[in-house]
Protein backbone atom coordinates (compact mmCIF):
# COMPACT_ATOMS: atom_id res chain seq x y z
CA UNK A 1 0.00 0.00 0.00
CA UNK A 2 0.88 3.60 -0.88
CA UNK A 3 0.80 7.16 1.13
CA UNK A 4 -2.45 8.78 -0.08
CA UNK A 5 -2.57 12.65 0.49
CA UNK A 6 -4.40 15.28 0.29
CA UNK A 7 -4.43 17.00 -3.09
CA UNK A 8 -7.76 19.91 -2.50
CA UNK A 9 -10.72 20.43 -0.58
CA UNK A 10 -13.64 22.30 -0.99
CA UNK A 11 -16.97 22.93 1.00
CA UNK A 12 -20.56 24.18 0.61
CA UNK A 13 -21.49 25.91 4.20
CA UNK A 14 -23.33 24.14 6.44
CA UNK A 15 -26.91 26.38 6.85
CA UNK A 16 -30.48 26.10 5.61
CA UNK A 17 -30.45 27.03 1.36
CA UNK A 18 -34.38 26.40 0.26
CA UNK A 19 -33.28 28.32 -3.13
CA UNK A 20 -30.37 25.69 -3.65
CA UNK A 21 -30.68 22.04 -4.87
CA UNK A 22 -29.35 19.54 -3.24
CA UNK A 23 -26.95 18.97 -6.49
CA UNK A 24 -26.14 22.93 -6.34
CA UNK A 25 -24.84 22.28 -3.10
CA UNK A 26 -22.55 19.33 -4.45
CA UNK A 27 -21.39 21.10 -7.40
CA UNK A 28 -20.28 24.27 -5.23
CA UNK A 29 -18.17 21.27 -3.00
CA UNK A 30 -17.23 19.52 -5.89
CA UNK A 31 -15.65 22.73 -8.24
CA UNK A 32 -14.08 23.99 -5.28
CA UNK A 33 -11.96 20.72 -4.26
CA UNK A 34 -10.82 20.34 -7.77
CA UNK A 35 -9.75 23.79 -8.36
CA UNK A 36 -7.92 23.96 -4.90
CA UNK A 37 -6.53 20.43 -6.02
CA UNK A 38 -5.60 21.94 -10.09
CA UNK A 39 -7.49 18.72 -10.85
CA UNK A 40 -9.95 19.15 -14.49
CA UNK A 41 -11.82 16.91 -16.56
CA UNK A 42 -10.49 13.22 -16.79
CA UNK A 43 -8.30 14.19 -13.71
CA UNK A 44 -9.32 11.64 -11.23
CA UNK A 45 -10.15 7.85 -12.07
CA UNK A 46 -13.38 7.32 -9.33
CA UNK A 47 -15.44 8.91 -7.08
CA UNK A 48 -17.03 8.27 -3.98
CA UNK A 49 -20.41 9.99 -2.62
CA UNK A 50 -21.46 9.81 1.09
CA UNK A 51 -25.39 11.22 1.39
CA UNK A 52 -28.00 9.34 3.28
CA UNK A 53 -31.21 11.75 2.52
CA UNK A 54 -29.99 12.31 -1.26
CA UNK A 55 -32.18 9.84 -2.89
CA UNK A 56 -30.95 7.76 -6.05
CA UNK A 57 -27.82 8.43 -7.13
CA UNK A 58 -26.97 11.57 -5.86
CA UNK A 59 -23.34 11.25 -6.63
CA UNK A 60 -24.25 10.55 -9.84
CA UNK A 61 -26.27 13.62 -10.55
CA UNK A 62 -23.64 16.14 -9.48
CA UNK A 63 -21.09 14.84 -11.89
CA UNK A 64 -23.52 14.76 -14.60
CA UNK A 65 -24.11 18.66 -13.93
CA UNK A 66 -20.18 19.50 -14.20
CA UNK A 67 -19.79 16.67 -17.47
CA UNK A 68 -17.46 14.86 -15.04
CA UNK A 69 -19.26 11.65 -15.26
CA UNK A 70 -17.98 8.59 -17.13
CA UNK A 71 -15.32 7.29 -14.05
CA UNK A 72 -16.85 5.06 -11.50
CA UNK A 73 -19.16 6.79 -9.28
CA UNK A 74 -20.29 4.82 -5.55
CA UNK A 75 -22.88 6.28 -3.87
CA UNK A 76 -22.13 5.43 -0.02
CA UNK A 77 -24.44 5.69 2.82
CA UNK A 78 -23.29 5.13 6.63
CA UNK A 79 -25.91 7.62 8.52
CA UNK A 80 -23.72 10.16 10.00
CA UNK A 81 -20.52 8.46 9.01
CA UNK A 82 -20.85 8.25 5.48
CA UNK A 83 -18.54 10.89 4.53
CA UNK A 84 -16.18 9.33 6.23
CA UNK A 85 -16.92 6.08 4.70
CA UNK A 86 -16.69 7.35 1.34
CA UNK A 87 -13.00 8.98 1.70
CA UNK A 88 -12.01 5.59 3.67
CA UNK A 89 -13.61 3.96 -0.08
CA UNK A 90 -11.12 6.68 -1.71
CA UNK A 91 -8.17 6.21 0.51
CA UNK A 92 -8.45 2.40 -0.37
CA UNK A 93 -8.28 3.04 -4.14
CA UNK A 94 -5.30 5.11 -3.93
CA UNK A 95 -3.43 2.93 -1.74
CA UNK A 96 -3.76 0.00 -3.47
CA UNK A 97 -2.91 1.70 -6.84
CA UNK A 98 -6.14 1.34 -8.59
CA UNK A 99 -6.50 4.95 -9.01
CA UNK A 100 -3.76 7.82 -8.42
CA UNK A 101 -6.34 10.51 -7.84
CA UNK A 102 -10.11 10.15 -6.53
CA UNK A 103 -12.58 12.55 -5.83
CA UNK A 104 -14.78 11.84 -2.31
CA UNK A 105 -17.84 13.88 -1.80
CA UNK A 106 -20.61 14.56 0.07
CA UNK A 107 -23.85 16.30 0.00
CA UNK A 108 -27.35 16.80 2.03
CA UNK A 109 -30.30 18.39 2.83
CA UNK A 110 -31.86 17.65 6.02
CA UNK A 111 -35.54 17.23 6.35
CA UNK A 112 -37.16 18.99 8.64
CA UNK A 113 -38.54 18.99 11.94
CA UNK A 114 -38.01 15.05 14.10
CA UNK A 115 -36.67 13.07 10.97
CA UNK A 116 -38.00 10.17 9.76
CA UNK A 117 -35.38 7.18 9.52
CA UNK A 118 -36.23 3.49 7.74
CA UNK A 119 -33.89 2.68 10.00
CA UNK A 120 -36.78 1.72 12.32
CA UNK A 121 -39.05 -0.78 11.44
CA UNK A 122 -42.49 0.55 11.23
CA UNK A 123 -44.02 -0.92 14.17
CA UNK A 124 -41.17 0.81 16.32
CA UNK A 125 -42.06 3.99 14.71
CA UNK A 126 -45.99 3.13 15.43
CA UNK A 127 -44.67 2.59 18.92
CA UNK A 128 -43.16 5.67 19.91
CA UNK A 129 -39.63 3.99 19.99
CA UNK A 130 -38.55 6.11 16.89
CA UNK A 131 -37.73 9.43 18.67
CA UNK A 132 -34.26 10.00 18.15
CA UNK A 133 -33.17 12.84 20.34
CA UNK A 134 -34.99 10.13 23.39
CA UNK A 135 -31.61 7.97 22.64
CA UNK A 136 -29.03 10.60 22.70
CA UNK A 137 -30.54 11.36 26.31
CA UNK A 138 -30.21 7.98 27.66
CA UNK A 139 -26.94 7.92 26.61
CA UNK A 140 -26.69 11.06 28.24
CA UNK A 141 -28.00 9.90 30.67
CA UNK A 142 -25.54 6.79 31.42
CA UNK A 143 -22.81 8.89 31.10
CA UNK A 144 -24.09 11.15 34.02
CA UNK A 145 -24.63 7.84 35.81
CA UNK A 146 -21.55 5.63 35.73
CA UNK A 147 -19.17 9.06 36.08
CA UNK A 148 -19.09 12.20 37.58
CA UNK A 149 -20.17 14.12 34.63
CA UNK A 150 -23.11 17.05 35.69
CA UNK A 151 -25.48 19.00 33.83
CA UNK A 152 -23.29 21.73 33.85
CA UNK A 153 -20.52 19.86 32.12
CA UNK A 154 -22.87 19.21 28.91
CA UNK A 155 -23.63 22.85 28.81
CA UNK A 156 -19.81 23.90 28.93
CA UNK A 157 -19.09 21.63 26.20
CA UNK A 158 -21.80 23.28 23.99
CA UNK A 159 -20.65 26.68 24.94
CA UNK A 160 -17.19 25.76 24.10
CA UNK A 161 -17.82 24.88 20.76
CA UNK A 162 -20.37 27.91 20.26
CA UNK A 163 -17.63 29.89 21.47
CA UNK A 164 -15.73 28.22 18.55
CA UNK A 165 -18.22 28.37 15.99
CA UNK A 166 -18.07 32.26 16.25
CA UNK A 167 -14.93 32.70 13.94
CA UNK A 168 -16.17 29.94 11.39
CA UNK A 169 -17.83 31.70 8.20
CA UNK A 170 -19.03 27.97 7.23
CA UNK A 171 -20.99 27.56 10.12
CA UNK A 172 -24.74 27.65 10.67
CA UNK A 173 -24.43 29.22 14.07
CA UNK A 174 -22.28 31.52 14.75
CA UNK A 175 -23.26 33.11 18.43
CA UNK A 176 -21.16 33.09 21.80
CA UNK A 177 -24.23 31.03 23.84
CA UNK A 178 -23.15 31.22 28.06
CA UNK A 179 -23.60 28.50 30.15
CA UNK A 180 -26.54 29.69 31.70
CA UNK A 181 -28.15 30.73 28.33
CA UNK A 182 -28.16 26.61 27.36
CA UNK A 183 -29.17 25.64 30.60
CA UNK A 184 -31.99 27.74 30.57
CA UNK A 185 -33.19 26.91 26.68
CA UNK A 186 -36.09 24.07 26.41
CA UNK A 187 -35.68 20.83 27.44
CA UNK A 188 -36.22 18.53 24.93
CA UNK A 189 -35.41 15.06 26.54
CA UNK A 190 -33.95 15.29 29.77
CA UNK A 191 -31.34 15.42 30.61
CA UNK A 192 -30.81 17.87 27.37
CA UNK A 193 -31.73 21.06 26.59
CA UNK A 194 -32.12 22.63 22.75
CA UNK A 195 -28.76 23.94 22.83
CA UNK A 196 -27.17 20.96 23.28
CA UNK A 197 -28.34 19.50 20.62
CA UNK A 198 -27.09 19.84 16.87
CA UNK A 199 -29.24 20.83 14.26
CA UNK A 200 -29.86 19.24 11.52
CA UNK A 201 -29.35 21.09 8.04
CA UNK A 202 -27.67 21.33 4.62
CA UNK A 203 -24.12 21.42 3.27
CA UNK A 204 -21.67 19.96 0.88
CA UNK A 205 -17.97 19.19 1.12
CA UNK A 206 -15.42 17.32 -1.03
CA UNK A 207 -11.70 16.23 -1.24
CA UNK A 208 -9.58 15.54 -3.82
CA UNK A 209 -6.97 12.46 -2.74
CA UNK A 210 -3.82 11.43 -4.59
CA UNK A 211 -0.48 9.41 -4.84
CA UNK A 212 1.11 12.16 -5.64
CA UNK A 213 2.87 13.73 -2.18
CA UNK A 214 1.33 17.12 -0.72
CA UNK A 215 1.65 18.88 2.91
CA UNK A 216 -1.21 16.59 4.00
CA UNK A 217 -1.35 13.59 4.42
CA UNK A 218 -4.23 10.81 4.90
CA UNK A 219 -1.99 8.86 7.93
CA UNK A 220 -4.98 6.57 8.48
CA UNK A 221 -9.13 6.08 7.84
CA UNK A 222 -10.63 3.51 9.61
CA UNK A 223 -14.32 2.77 9.40
CA UNK A 224 -15.84 -0.01 11.77
CA UNK A 225 -19.33 -1.57 13.28
CA UNK A 226 -20.81 -2.39 16.13
CA UNK A 227 -20.51 -5.45 18.14
CA UNK A 228 -23.42 -7.62 18.54
CA UNK A 229 -25.62 -6.03 21.79
CA UNK A 230 -23.95 -2.50 22.31
CA UNK A 231 -26.86 -0.94 21.21
CA UNK A 232 -26.39 2.50 23.55
CA UNK A 233 -23.04 2.96 22.14
CA UNK A 234 -25.06 4.56 19.03
CA UNK A 235 -28.89 4.27 19.36
CA UNK A 236 -29.52 1.03 17.76
CA UNK A 237 -32.77 -0.91 18.19
CA UNK A 238 -31.20 -4.62 18.96
CA UNK A 239 -31.41 -6.03 22.04
CA UNK A 240 -29.96 -4.71 25.39
CA UNK A 241 -27.22 -2.06 26.80
CA UNK A 242 -23.52 -2.38 25.91
CA UNK A 243 -22.48 -5.48 27.93
CA UNK A 244 -19.12 -4.22 29.93
CA UNK A 245 -16.16 -4.45 28.05
CA UNK A 246 -17.44 -4.36 24.75
CA UNK A 247 -15.63 -2.07 22.52
CA UNK A 248 -17.74 0.22 21.08
CA UNK A 249 -17.20 1.33 17.28
CA UNK A 250 -15.43 4.37 17.89
CA UNK A 251 -12.97 2.21 20.28
CA UNK A 252 -12.69 -0.29 17.45
CA UNK A 253 -11.94 2.89 14.75
CA UNK A 254 -9.78 4.59 16.97
CA UNK A 255 -7.23 1.24 17.56
CA UNK A 256 -7.28 0.63 14.41
CA UNK A 257 -6.41 4.60 12.80
CA UNK A 258 -3.87 4.96 15.73
CA UNK A 259 -1.94 1.75 14.63
CA UNK A 260 -1.99 1.95 10.94
CA UNK A 261 -0.96 5.93 11.35
CA UNK A 262 1.72 4.22 14.60
CA UNK A 263 0.57 7.16 16.59
CA UNK A 264 -1.53 7.72 19.81
CA UNK A 265 -3.74 10.19 21.29
CA UNK A 266 -0.66 12.01 22.91
CA UNK A 267 0.54 12.64 19.26
CA UNK A 268 -2.51 14.64 18.35
CA UNK A 269 -2.66 18.63 18.11
CA UNK A 270 -6.24 19.21 17.53
CA UNK A 271 -9.56 17.12 16.75
CA UNK A 272 -13.05 17.17 15.23
CA UNK A 273 -15.08 14.77 16.56
CA UNK A 274 -18.95 13.84 16.56
CA UNK A 275 -20.72 16.56 18.85
CA UNK A 276 -24.57 15.50 18.22
CA UNK A 277 -25.13 16.21 21.74
CA UNK A 278 -22.91 18.16 24.22
CA UNK A 279 -22.62 14.26 25.54
CA UNK A 280 -21.78 12.86 22.68
CA UNK A 281 -18.28 14.71 22.87
CA UNK A 282 -17.87 13.60 25.84
CA UNK A 283 -18.07 10.32 25.16
CA UNK A 284 -16.58 10.41 22.05
CA UNK A 285 -13.50 11.96 24.32
CA UNK A 286 -13.22 9.11 26.66
CA UNK A 287 -13.42 6.49 23.55
CA UNK A 288 -10.80 8.27 21.30
CA UNK A 289 -8.93 7.92 24.56
CA UNK A 290 -8.00 12.23 24.22
CA UNK A 291 -9.05 11.92 28.23
CA UNK A 292 -9.74 9.11 30.75
CA UNK A 293 -12.60 6.44 30.79
CA UNK A 294 -14.99 8.14 32.90
CA UNK A 295 -12.61 11.08 33.03
CA UNK A 296 -14.65 13.34 31.05
CA UNK A 297 -16.69 15.21 33.20
CA UNK A 298 -12.97 16.47 34.62
CA UNK A 299 -11.56 16.44 31.41
CA UNK A 300 -14.53 19.32 30.55
CA UNK A 301 -14.20 21.29 34.03
CA UNK A 302 -10.62 21.14 33.23
CA UNK A 303 -10.83 23.21 29.94
CA UNK A 304 -10.29 20.06 28.33
CA UNK A 305 -10.75 21.22 24.38
CA UNK A 306 -10.51 24.65 24.56
CA UNK A 307 -8.43 26.74 21.90
CA UNK A 308 -6.27 27.46 24.45
CA UNK A 309 -5.66 23.96 25.78
CA UNK A 310 -3.32 21.39 24.54
CA UNK A 311 -5.49 19.44 22.60
CA UNK A 312 -8.11 21.96 20.74
CA UNK A 313 -11.38 19.84 20.16
CA UNK A 314 -13.93 21.09 17.24
CA UNK A 315 -12.15 24.21 16.53
CA UNK A 316 -14.26 24.70 13.79
CA UNK A 317 -17.37 24.63 16.27
CA UNK A 318 -18.49 21.24 15.82
CA UNK A 319 -21.61 19.87 14.53
CA UNK A 320 -23.46 22.31 17.59
CA UNK A 321 -22.43 24.98 15.96
CA UNK A 322 -21.97 23.88 12.44
CA UNK A 323 -25.17 22.03 11.85
CA UNK A 324 -25.17 18.48 10.64
CA UNK A 325 -25.73 17.44 7.15
CA UNK A 326 -25.23 13.82 7.64
CA UNK A 327 -23.32 12.98 4.14
CA UNK A 328 -21.36 16.30 4.39
CA UNK A 329 -20.63 16.70 8.02
CA UNK A 330 -17.55 13.66 8.10
CA UNK A 331 -15.66 15.63 4.85
CA UNK A 332 -16.32 18.81 6.36
CA UNK A 333 -14.65 18.07 9.48
CA UNK A 334 -11.15 16.60 6.85
CA UNK A 335 -12.06 19.95 5.06
CA UNK A 336 -11.45 22.04 8.08
CA UNK A 337 -8.83 19.57 9.21
CA UNK A 338 -6.61 20.17 5.73
CA UNK A 339 -6.83 23.94 6.05
CA UNK A 340 -5.62 23.77 9.68
CA UNK A 341 -2.89 21.44 8.83
CA UNK A 342 -1.54 23.91 5.58
CA UNK A 343 -1.90 26.44 8.77
CA UNK A 344 -4.90 28.12 6.47
CA UNK A 345 -7.51 28.42 8.92
CA UNK A 346 -7.49 32.08 9.47
CA UNK A 347 -8.68 32.56 12.98
CA UNK A 348 -9.14 29.40 14.01
CA UNK A 349 -5.76 28.17 13.22
CA UNK A 350 -4.11 25.86 15.87
CA UNK A 351 -0.87 27.14 15.62
CA UNK A 352 1.63 24.50 14.34
CA UNK A 353 -0.78 22.14 13.58
CA UNK A 354 0.72 18.71 12.13
CA UNK A 355 -1.15 16.11 13.28
CA UNK A 356 -5.00 15.76 12.96
CA UNK A 357 -7.77 13.31 14.08
CA UNK A 358 -11.45 13.76 12.67
CA UNK A 359 -13.92 11.21 14.36
CA UNK A 360 -18.01 10.25 13.13
CA UNK A 361 -20.44 8.28 14.67
CA UNK A 362 -23.63 6.90 12.51
CA UNK A 363 -26.44 4.78 12.77
CA UNK A 364 -26.14 1.56 12.08
CA UNK A 365 -24.22 1.72 14.15
CA UNK A 366 -20.62 2.51 12.67
CA UNK A 367 -17.28 4.69 13.23
CA UNK A 368 -15.12 6.30 11.31
CA UNK A 369 -11.55 7.58 12.37
CA UNK A 370 -9.22 9.39 10.27
CA UNK A 371 -6.38 10.79 11.18
CA UNK A 372 -3.85 13.56 8.88
CA UNK A 373 -0.46 14.49 9.29
CA UNK A 374 1.45 16.98 7.93
CA UNK B 1 -68.42 -3.36 18.69
CA UNK B 2 -64.64 -1.94 17.55
CA UNK B 3 -61.94 -4.76 17.69
CA UNK B 4 -58.08 -4.49 18.93
CA UNK B 5 -54.99 -5.62 17.13
CA UNK B 6 -51.77 -6.12 18.47
CA UNK B 7 -48.70 -3.31 17.23
CA UNK B 8 -47.00 -6.32 15.35
CA UNK B 9 -47.10 -10.05 16.09
CA UNK B 10 -44.95 -12.37 17.91
CA UNK B 11 -43.82 -9.50 20.29
CA UNK B 12 -45.69 -10.57 23.15
CA UNK B 13 -48.45 -12.64 24.74
CA UNK B 14 -50.81 -12.43 27.52
CA UNK B 15 -50.66 -15.07 30.03
CA UNK B 16 -52.89 -15.45 33.13
CA UNK B 17 -50.51 -13.57 35.51
CA UNK B 18 -49.58 -10.91 33.26
CA UNK B 19 -48.16 -10.16 29.66
CA UNK B 20 -44.51 -11.76 28.41
CA UNK B 21 -42.31 -10.21 25.92
CA UNK B 22 -41.46 -12.89 23.15
CA UNK B 23 -37.65 -12.89 22.84
CA UNK B 24 -35.09 -15.58 21.84
CA UNK B 25 -32.33 -17.65 23.64
CA UNK B 26 -29.58 -18.72 21.62
CA UNK B 27 -29.12 -22.70 21.64
CA UNK B 28 -25.43 -21.83 21.10
CA UNK B 29 -24.56 -18.86 23.11
CA UNK B 30 -27.17 -18.48 26.08
CA UNK B 31 -27.85 -15.02 25.34
CA UNK B 32 -31.34 -14.13 25.30
CA UNK B 33 -32.31 -11.09 22.33
CA UNK B 34 -35.55 -9.49 21.81
CA UNK B 35 -37.99 -9.46 19.64
CA UNK B 36 -37.26 -13.21 18.87
CA UNK B 37 -35.63 -13.74 15.71
CA UNK B 38 -34.34 -16.69 14.04
CA UNK B 39 -30.20 -15.79 14.12
CA UNK B 40 -28.38 -15.03 17.21
CA UNK B 41 -27.76 -11.90 16.84
CA UNK B 42 -24.83 -11.77 19.71
CA UNK B 43 -22.94 -14.86 18.24
CA UNK B 44 -24.64 -15.38 14.57
CA UNK B 45 -25.75 -19.26 15.50
CA UNK B 46 -29.36 -20.33 14.11
CA UNK B 47 -31.99 -21.89 15.96
CA UNK B 48 -32.75 -19.71 19.11
CA UNK B 49 -35.65 -20.71 21.09
CA UNK B 50 -38.51 -18.82 21.83
CA UNK B 51 -38.23 -17.69 25.09
CA UNK B 52 -41.23 -15.69 27.50
CA UNK B 53 -39.35 -13.38 29.67
CA UNK B 54 -41.15 -11.26 32.06
CA UNK B 55 -43.41 -9.19 33.54
CA UNK B 56 -41.41 -8.04 36.31
CA UNK B 57 -38.18 -5.74 34.96
CA UNK B 58 -35.96 -3.56 36.45
CA UNK B 59 -35.47 0.45 35.33
CA UNK B 60 -32.10 1.19 33.62
CA UNK B 61 -31.91 4.62 31.96
CA UNK B 62 -34.86 6.68 31.37
CA UNK B 63 -36.43 9.96 29.98
CA UNK B 64 -39.62 11.71 28.81
CA UNK B 65 -40.25 12.30 25.03
CA UNK B 66 -42.23 15.57 24.69
CA UNK B 67 -43.48 15.77 21.28
CA UNK B 68 -44.39 13.21 19.07
CA UNK B 69 -42.15 11.24 17.08
CA UNK B 70 -42.55 10.69 13.29
CA UNK B 71 -45.00 7.36 12.69
CA UNK B 72 -46.38 7.78 16.54
CA UNK B 73 -50.16 8.53 17.45
CA UNK B 74 -50.29 7.69 21.50
CA UNK B 75 -50.07 10.72 23.94
CA UNK B 76 -47.47 12.77 24.92
CA UNK B 77 -45.93 13.07 26.69
CA UNK B 78 -44.65 9.38 27.55
CA UNK B 79 -41.64 7.81 29.58
CA UNK B 80 -38.78 5.91 27.14
CA UNK B 81 -36.49 3.87 28.49
CA UNK B 82 -34.24 1.01 28.86
CA UNK B 83 -35.98 -1.97 31.15
CA UNK B 84 -33.85 -5.35 32.46
CA UNK B 85 -35.83 -8.63 32.60
CA UNK B 86 -34.55 -11.32 34.18
CA UNK B 87 -31.56 -12.98 31.81
CA UNK B 88 -29.93 -9.69 32.01
CA UNK B 89 -32.49 -9.19 28.00
CA UNK B 90 -32.55 -4.94 28.09
CA UNK B 91 -34.96 -3.53 25.98
CA UNK B 92 -35.55 -0.06 25.44
CA UNK B 93 -39.40 0.55 25.66
CA UNK B 94 -42.40 3.07 26.64
CA UNK B 95 -42.61 3.88 29.95
CA UNK B 96 -46.15 4.74 31.37
CA UNK B 97 -44.79 7.00 33.57
CA UNK B 98 -43.27 10.41 32.14
CA UNK B 99 -43.15 12.18 35.48
CA UNK B 100 -38.99 11.85 35.98
CA UNK B 101 -39.73 12.26 39.85
CA UNK B 102 -41.44 9.17 39.95
CA UNK B 103 -38.40 7.21 38.27
CA UNK B 104 -35.29 6.18 38.96
CA UNK B 105 -32.34 3.90 38.16
CA UNK B 106 -33.21 0.71 40.20
CA UNK B 107 -36.85 0.83 40.37
CA UNK B 108 -39.00 -2.14 39.96
CA UNK B 109 -41.02 -2.17 36.98
CA UNK B 110 -43.76 -4.46 35.27
CA UNK B 111 -44.49 -5.68 32.16
CA UNK B 112 -47.95 -3.90 30.32
CA UNK B 113 -49.71 -4.63 27.48
CA UNK B 114 -52.36 -1.56 26.71
CA UNK B 115 -54.30 0.37 24.06
CA UNK B 116 -51.63 2.96 22.32
CA UNK B 117 -54.13 4.47 20.35
CA UNK B 118 -57.34 3.84 18.49
CA UNK B 119 -57.09 3.47 14.24
CA UNK B 120 -59.84 5.93 12.41
CA UNK B 121 -62.71 2.65 12.75
CA UNK B 122 -61.89 2.71 16.07
CA UNK B 123 -60.00 -0.27 16.93
CA UNK B 124 -57.40 -0.41 19.43
CA UNK B 125 -53.97 -0.95 18.93
CA UNK B 126 -52.34 -2.82 21.62
CA UNK B 127 -48.62 -2.90 22.57
CA UNK B 128 -46.35 -3.23 25.63
CA UNK B 129 -44.94 -0.82 27.73
CA UNK B 130 -43.14 -1.16 31.40
CA UNK B 131 -45.04 0.55 34.38
CA UNK B 132 -43.65 1.02 38.01
CA UNK B 133 -44.62 -1.59 40.31
CA UNK B 134 -46.21 -0.28 42.98
CA UNK B 135 -46.78 -3.55 45.12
Amino acid sequence: MRPVYVAGVGLHPFGRFAEKSLTALGTHAVRAALADAGVGRGGFGAAFCGSVYGGVAAGHKVLTALGLSGVPIVNVEAGCASGGAALALGATAVASGRHDVVLVFGLEKMPRGIIRSSFFEPWREEAGLAATPAYFALRAQRLMLESDVRLEDLARVSAKNHRHGVANPYAMYRKALSVEEILASPVVCEPLRLLMLCAPNEGAAAVVLSARPTPVRVAAAALRSHHAGSVLGEHTPLSGLADDGVPTPTEMAAADAYAEAGLGPGDLHLVELQDTDAAREILSAEELGLCAKRGGGRWVRDGGGEMASRLPVNPSGGLLSKGEPLGASALGQIVELSWQLRGAAGPRQVPGAQVALAHTVGRGANACVVILTR
Amino acid sequence: MPGTRVISEGLFVIEADGPRLLAGRCAACGKLHFPAAPVCPYCGADGALETRVGPAARLCLYTAVLSRPPGYRGEVPYGFGVAELEGGLRVIARLTESRLERLRPGLALRLVVEPLCTDDDGTAILSYAFRPDEA
